[in-house]
């Protein structure tokens, strides 16, 4: 029972990071089903969250009023971001929106690195880190507020996508832009509000898993990527396909990292990157389209 | 020349294209007219490789060249023009049509790099060739402008121009005259029949029906991703079901 | 003059201004940068062919670059092998990797062909970083011999100045070669609109794998040279970072332009000498630099210049008439 044990505590931990990418791989569908841009500034967010609330904390600022600055500050910069480079960008080819994405992703680190230096900074566990048991494996406190979070944006952002007017104006670009115009849609505040959104639950993802981790200015680029990771597995949607994507991506990680090699850890998620991008880029879920010539 | 049997093509749920058959006939102007979906477009991308078809063949001159690649098509004499003018923007005028000759070409990556003599040949006849096709179709004095800033119907016609260089044997054009004035599209139909006259069968989609009717042997109707009617331009004026179809879209 | 005329003459031009440049720049420390300057336009005018001509983005260039590196230096350092011969298997190999993942990787379009690419990088670069036992790891790989000729050693800066731009001369003269040339213009073709060039007869896919796969050599032999000048090369010179800045170089200086890939690469070369003061800040002026070229400038230096002398031509005439 040894080693069901130890897999099943490699399955909890995978869960919990799993829930993290799903968040990050959420943000990365709900810019890329409104513009067509894949964000490759959408991990600063993350990296904005974690250092952001640390830095209010530090300020004195109770935990609950620090996250929300936190919050507060990763929104405004994609805020700023959308404005200021995307919205005003005339030849909007998919390589000028890799590479101003990559442009801003740079600033925005930069910009942490000037801010809070090069250390790492530690932000406390919400509540405590005496770990729970369950079975033979244990949790920690910590976990669980990502799962409750995590599945609590979910639900939040489900409501939000399928009920409220806005949300499902935002479907409506994602499906076809012109035609949202064209029936009266404001499409380039949509466009804005898939940035708010996106930096927002960015964020939020940075902020609660920076207690079982460090935060640097550098964290956002590996924690985007694999946010990426787990928005192409689940075929870049705005649902369940990505949240299953990030905890399949999540679990795969941690086993192999239990059982293969630690070192080789961060590489499991890039191989299953290559291998979804070779064989099924259209995700493991999605039937494949004929592109419109 | 250009044979089409029973092609269907489905996207998801919508059937674009239900059992269409037509033959092209050596040496002539085929026109393919329809309402705006009726899958003309779609039809095109099909027989020229572009899109995969659900099933269905295609026969040029007698052989089976259903799901070739367009690469492979093109060394096999089929070209095309496209809807929305796909021009090498950033490529002079003469280039455009220098790229027409790719296949009558055949130097490769290190005879390029290198500069070998028999690519500096090669590039001379290319380019001699290329501007023969620009004077066929009245380009000249042009050939070293950027092709992005032609004006619109110049650029229609340096499709044509790029399409013709090899020398095809059988040329499909979409909706030449779409955003041409009237003196341009009088101009077309002259050309189109030029390009006939020397030696390439022409099949056209187009809505412009005077041009259609003026042009064209024979006209094929398609609506909704069916063949409606098919024969000379008269007893397609007179069809029933075409004006049907076509009074129906209004 | 002819195009060509103009082509061969100025070419002449650079090169001669490259050869006599040490002349001026006596002094070590500045010949040292140019040397860098030399190795860094090789990787951009390599990257150009893919990026520039083809339209086909890269943000794993690095990788090449760092495989050339590093197969030259565990041959070298801990095998003994011939440099120039290890230099040959560095390129082959690299060139038969590039080959046998282009096919794959170049199916991918626009921002996944990005991440893809990135990917690819960041695996190579774990991978540099992990087997210890053969890189040496995070702390580097240190003993990498000169590359000599008989007796003749390439030991110092000016030796190595002469070595590295003739190989970088060399690779320009190819790519302005390439560009007006059948494939030159197939390439260019795929840039512009992928179906067309199908259309008309370009064999995209295999195309696509060639100038990928030439592209991944020559940066693998830039990695060589630069494992030989430096003889020591550690995993930080290959990461995400310097691929970043590879596309920077190429973007900077103009999609397509040879020349550009040179400017590109010596403002990003000699940028960082000029602002010591801000040291590890110099990222962020890439990142700004990127963001306002593409809003503002999108054919680069070499487009800026262009138009700019269009205008000059053309006041001129007005002035005449
Ligand atoms: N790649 C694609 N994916 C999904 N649907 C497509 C695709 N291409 C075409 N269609 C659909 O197939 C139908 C036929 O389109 P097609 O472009 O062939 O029409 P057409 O006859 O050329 O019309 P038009 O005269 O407007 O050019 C349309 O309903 C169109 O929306
Ligand atoms: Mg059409």
């Amino acid at each position: 029972m040894e080693a069901f044990g130890e897999i099943f505590q490699y399955i909890l931990s995978g869960f919990s990071t799993g829930a993290i990418y799903a968040l990050i791989g959420f943000g990365f569908a709900v810019i890329y089903n409104s513009t067509g841009i894949i964000n490759f500034a959408q991990g600063e967010f993350v990296m904005l969250g974690g250092l952001a609330t640390i830095f209010f904390i530090n300020m004195n600022f109770p935990l609950p009023v620090s996250v929300i600055f936190a919050i507060a500050t990763a929104t405004l910069t994609g805020v700023v971001f959308e404005r200021l480079a995307i919205r005003p960008l005339k030849n909007a080819t998919p390589l000028n929106l890799v590479l101003i994405t990559i442009g801003a992703s740079i600033l925005i680190r930069g910009g942490a690195m000037l801010m809070w230096g090069k250390d790492t900074h530690v932000l406390p566990s919400f509540s405590g880190s005496d770990p729970i048991y369950i079975a033979d494996a244990t949790i920690l406190p910590q976990h669980l507020w990502i799962f409750s979070i995590t599945v609590l944006i979910i639900a939040a952002s489900r409501m939000f996508f399928n009920r409220s007017i806005t949300g499902k104006a935002m479907r409506a670009c994602a499906y076809n832009r012109e035609a949202a115009g064209l029936v009266g849609i404001d499409v380039k505040k949509m466009v804005l509000f898939s940035f708010i959104i996106s930096s927002a639950i960015g964020s939020l993802a940075g902020i609660i898993i920076a207690p079982l981790t460090m935060s640097s200015y550098d964290v956002g680029v590996m924690l985007g990527l694999k946010g990426f990771c787990a928005a192409i597995i689940g075929g870049m949607s705005n649902g369940a396909g990505t949240v299953i994507g990030g905890l399949l991506l999540g679990i795969l990680e941690s086993l192999g990292a239990g059982f293969i090699s630690a070192s080789y850890k961060d590489a499991i998620a890039f191989i299953i990157l290559l291998l979804i991008l070779f064989f099924r880029p259209e995700g493991i879920f999605r039937k494949d389209e004929t592109e419109r010539v | 020349m250009l044979e089409i049997r029973g092609m269907t093509k489905k996207f998801g749920g919508l059937i674009a294209l239900d059992d269409v058959s037509m033959s092209v006939g050596k040496g002539s102007i085929t026109g393919i007219i329809g309402p705006n979906g009726a899958g003309k477009t779609t039809l095109f991308n099909i027989v020229t490789g572009l899109y995969t078809r659900s099933s269905g063949e295609v026969y040029l001159e007698g052989t089976d060249v259903s799901g070739y690649a367009p690469e492979n098509l093109a060394r096999l004499g089929l070209v095309r023009t496209f809807q929305n003018v796909e021009l090498f923007g950033r490529m002079t005028v003469l280039e455009n049509v220098m790229v027409g000759l790719h296949t009558r070409s055949r130097s490769g990556i290190f005879s390029c790099s290198l500069k070998w003599p028999t690519h500096i040949m090669e590039e001379k006849r290319i380019r001699d060739e290329a501007m023969q096709r620009l004077e066929f179709t009245g380009m000249t004095g042009i050939a070293d402008i950027p092709a992005g800033s032609l004006p619109f119907g110049m650029g229609r016609r340096l499709e044509i121009a790029r399409a013709l260089a090899p020398g095809p044997k059988i040329m499909l054009m979409d909706e030449p005259a779409a955003g041409l004035n009237s003196r341009e599209t009088l101009d077309l139909a002259d050309l189109i029949r030029k390009i006939r006259d020397a030696g390439t069968t022409v099949v056209l989609v187009e809505h412009d029906m005077e041009l259609v009717m003026d042009v064209c042997e024979t006209i094929v109707v398609l609506n909704l991703g069916r063949k409606l009617a098919e024969g000379a331009p008269r007893e397609i004026q007179e069809n029933p079901a075409v004006i049907a179809a076509y009074l129906g879209e209004e | 003059m002819t195009e060509a005329k103009r082509d061969i003459l100025g070419f002449l031009l650079f090169a001669a201004a490259v050869l006599i440049a040490p002349f001026f720049f006596a002094d070590s420390y500045i010949l040292n940068v140019l040397v860098f300057v030399g190795i860094n336009t090789l990787l951009a005018v390599a990257l150009n062919l893919l990026l520039g001509f083809a339209g086909q983005i890269s943000l794993g260039h690095a990788a090449f670059f760092g495989l050339g590196a590093y197969i030259s230096g565990v041959m070298t350092a801990a095998h003994s092998f011939d440099p120039w011969l290890a230099m040959l298997i560095a390129a082959v190999s690299t060139g038969v990797a590039a080959f046998i993942i282009g096919f794959p990787i170049l199916k991918l379009k626009g921002h996944y062909l990005a991440m893809a690419t990135l990917g690819f990088g960041i695996i190579v670069y774990i991978v540099f970083n992990e087997t210890v036992d053969l890189t040496g790891g995070p702390s580097g790989l240190p003993g990498i011999p000169n590359l000599s000729l008989g007796e003749f050693s390439f030991d110092n800066d000016i030796k190595n100045f002469y070595l590295i731009w003739a190989f970088t001369l060399l690779a320009m003269r190819i790519s302005l070669n390439l560009y007006r040339s059948r494939i030159g213009r197939a390439l260019r073709a795929i840039h512009d609109s992928e179906v067309a060039a199908r259309v008309a007869g370009v064999n995209v896919k295999n195309l696509k794998v060639q100038i990928f796969t030439m592209s991944a050599v020559i940066s693998a032999l830039a990695g060589s040279l630069y494992a030989h000048t430096m003889t020591f090369i550690s995993p930080a010179s290959f990461g995400f970072n310097f691929s970043v800045e590879l596309v920077t170089m190429v973007i900077i200086g103009g999609l397509g332009s040879v020349y550009g890939s040179f400017m590109g690469a010596a403002i990003l070369t000699l940028l960082p000498e000029f602002l010591r003061i801000f040291h590890d800040y110099d990222i962020i002026v890439y990142g700004l630099l990127l963001i306002l070229i593409i809003m503002f400038m999108p054919g680069g230096l070499a487009g800026g210049f262009r138009t700019a002398l269009e205008r000059l031509s053309r006041s001129r005439k007005q002035g005449a008439d």
